[in-house]
């Protein structure tokens, strides 16, 4: 099953898939340009796992690291499907990370790999994006690199982990404008998400609505204002953004 | 006996859905709840209801002079030039007089006592002289943390444990705290004066903080900004009972307990 949640009309509905469109709560039938798309959960804790794909973490030019590296984001960060995210005018390289995000739906605390995904409660679709500009070497990425307002898209549905055979094979694939720019599968995850629930859950209790977003494979380029970008994942969803310009900065 | 000075608190009680607007005794953390004065100890705590706890990293001056050196040195290569900012997450915090659970095989833990803001509406690109109109209050918060964090990645395994965050007892308004950045920040061991400092020491005081960080992010009604942790943090160790006292807020008191003991329980 897939569930979302929009507002149409002033009124903030959940959804599900109908068709081209989606069908609400009440019983109506509307297309996806008449609705605001929100996050399909509402996340507590967010936990991104950075450097996860062998190959991204060769692109950024860094060793394999023998801890996992894990960042926690804000809400103020989290958006939904088709939202725009702005860019500041005064950055060289900001760019799109596409990940599969898990929802934890039960407490997990020292849980073992073999038995982490009964925690899982489904998947959506991430889209994280970075401005390099940004980043310093001070618990890095930090929150002026990663937790700007509308950075963090999720959606469009929260798939239930039921309809998601095997997590450890989904294909990855982001386009900028329509051209292809990355490509991967979660099966090259450093850690798969059985056994980053396993690392998490070591040290901290995950709780129901916790999500991890577990990295990005390489094939990151920079965006610009105007750039339609599309992180898509295989059995989970097709998440739309958009780039614009920093409102506030070009009014000045 | 004199009376000390009382200020108006949100506290946040067990099995009261709302927070309880009352007076306090800073200075005796009393609390005077329907004409009677009580001891803080005497009432069940929850913690403060917030959204986002923030916190921010290298922030006392004393603390940027004694790591100047490595700043310039790799993995840093020079020294931070916008706020270095952290999450403690849900799973860490905990109300007054609850047990800190140390992890087996942790020998000792470091408090980090600080000042917390407390947002009162969404902010967002907040000039330094209105900064004032988004604060709510101030409350106390103990940023425990492993030892020998690092400087260089999120500390995750060091910051974010169960329990690693008490927060409270509770709220003092804006108003009631008229010079914020003059407070005297105290942590106790076992009833022994370990740490003092002075939120005078804050590298960007309070109103450039939320200059600064709501210039990238919005800080949201209910967030709260934890201002730094001064340098030398107290160690404390299973058994010990922590003290964090903001002068004019109050003490916000913990106990360390090894894990082992909580295990099994929810933890408050």
């Amino acid at each position: 099953m897939r569930r979302g949640q929009v507002i149409f009309r002033g009124d903030r509905r959940a959804a599900e898939p109908e068709g081209e469109g989606l069908r609400l709560d009440d019983g109506r039938h509307v297309t996806e340009d008449e609705v605001a798309w929100l996050p399909p959960f509402e996340p507590r804790t967010i936990l991104a796992v950075g450097l996860n794909y062998a190959a991204h973490a060769r692109e950024l030019r860094l060793a394999p690291r023998q801890e996992p590296l894990v960042f926690l984001k804000g809400p103020n960060s989290v958006a939904g499907h088709r939202s725009a995210t702005p860019r500041p005018a005064d950055v060289k390289f900001m760019h799109y990370e596409c990940e599969l995000a898990v929802v934890i739906g039960r407490t997990a605390r020292n849980v073992l790999a073999n038995a982490a995904l009964a925690h899982v409660t489904g998947y959506t679709v991430a889209n994280d994006y970075a401005v390099r500009d940004y980043l310093e070497n001070y618990y890095r990425p930090n929150l002026r690199v990663k937790n700007r307002d509308g950075a963090t898209l999720l959606g469009p549905w929260l798939v239930d982990a039921d309809d998601i055979s095997d997590p450890a094979n989904l294909e990855l694939r982001t386009t900028v404008n329509g051209q292809v720019t990355q490509r991967g599968n979660t099966r090259d995850m450093i850690l798969g998400v059985d056994r980053l629930i396993e690392y998490l859950s070591s040290f901290m209790t995950l709780d129901a609505g916790d999500v991890i977003l577990t990295g990005t494979p390489e094939g990151v380029v920079n965006v610009n204002p105007g750039d339609e970008v599309v992180t898509e994942i295989e059995g989970v969803g097709r998440l739309v953004g958009f780039i614009t310009e920093d409102a506030a900065e070009a009014a000045t | 006996m004199a009376t000390s000075r009382t200020v108006s608190a949100l506290l946040a009680l067990r099995g009261r859905p709302q927070p309880l607007e009352a007076r306090v005794e800073p200075a005796e953390n009393a609390v005077i709840i329907d004409g009677r004065r009580v001891d803080a100890s005497e009432l069940d705590w929850d913690t403060p209801a917030i959204g986002c706890l923030y916190g921010v990293a290298l922030n006392f001056r004393g603390l940027l002079e004694a790591l100047e050196p490595e700043f310039h040195r790799p993995p840093h290569d020079r020294p931070p030039l916008a706020p270095v900012l952290y999450i403690k997450p849900r799973n860490t915090w905990l109300a007054h007089r609850r047990s800190v659970p140390v992890p087996t095989g942790v020998d000792a833990v470091e408090i980090g006592a600080t000042l917390a803001v407390v947002i009162g509406r969404d902010a967002r690109r907040v000039a330094r002289h209105r900064a004032a109109e988004v604060i709510a209050g101030y409350t106390i918060v103990n940023d425990i943390s492993l030892p020998n964090a690092g400087l260089f990645r999120p500390p995750l395994r060091a910051k974010c444990r169960d329990g690693f965050c008490p927060v409270g007892p509770w709220i003092v308004p804006r108003d009631a705290v008229p010079a914020p950045d003059a407070l005297v920040i105290r942590a106790w061991v076992n009833r022994e004066l370990r740490m003092e400092n002075t939120t005078a020491n804050l590298q960007r005081d309070i109103a450039t903080l939320i200059a600064d960080v709501t210039e990238f992010m919005t800080l949201r009604a209910g967030d709260l900004l934890a201002v730094g942790v001064p340098e030398h943090p107290p160690l404390a160790r299973a058994g010990d009972e922590v003290t964090v006292e903001v002068e004019g807020l109050g003490r916000l008191e913990s106990t360390l307990v090894p894990e082992e003991i909580l295990s099994g329980e929810i933890l408050p």
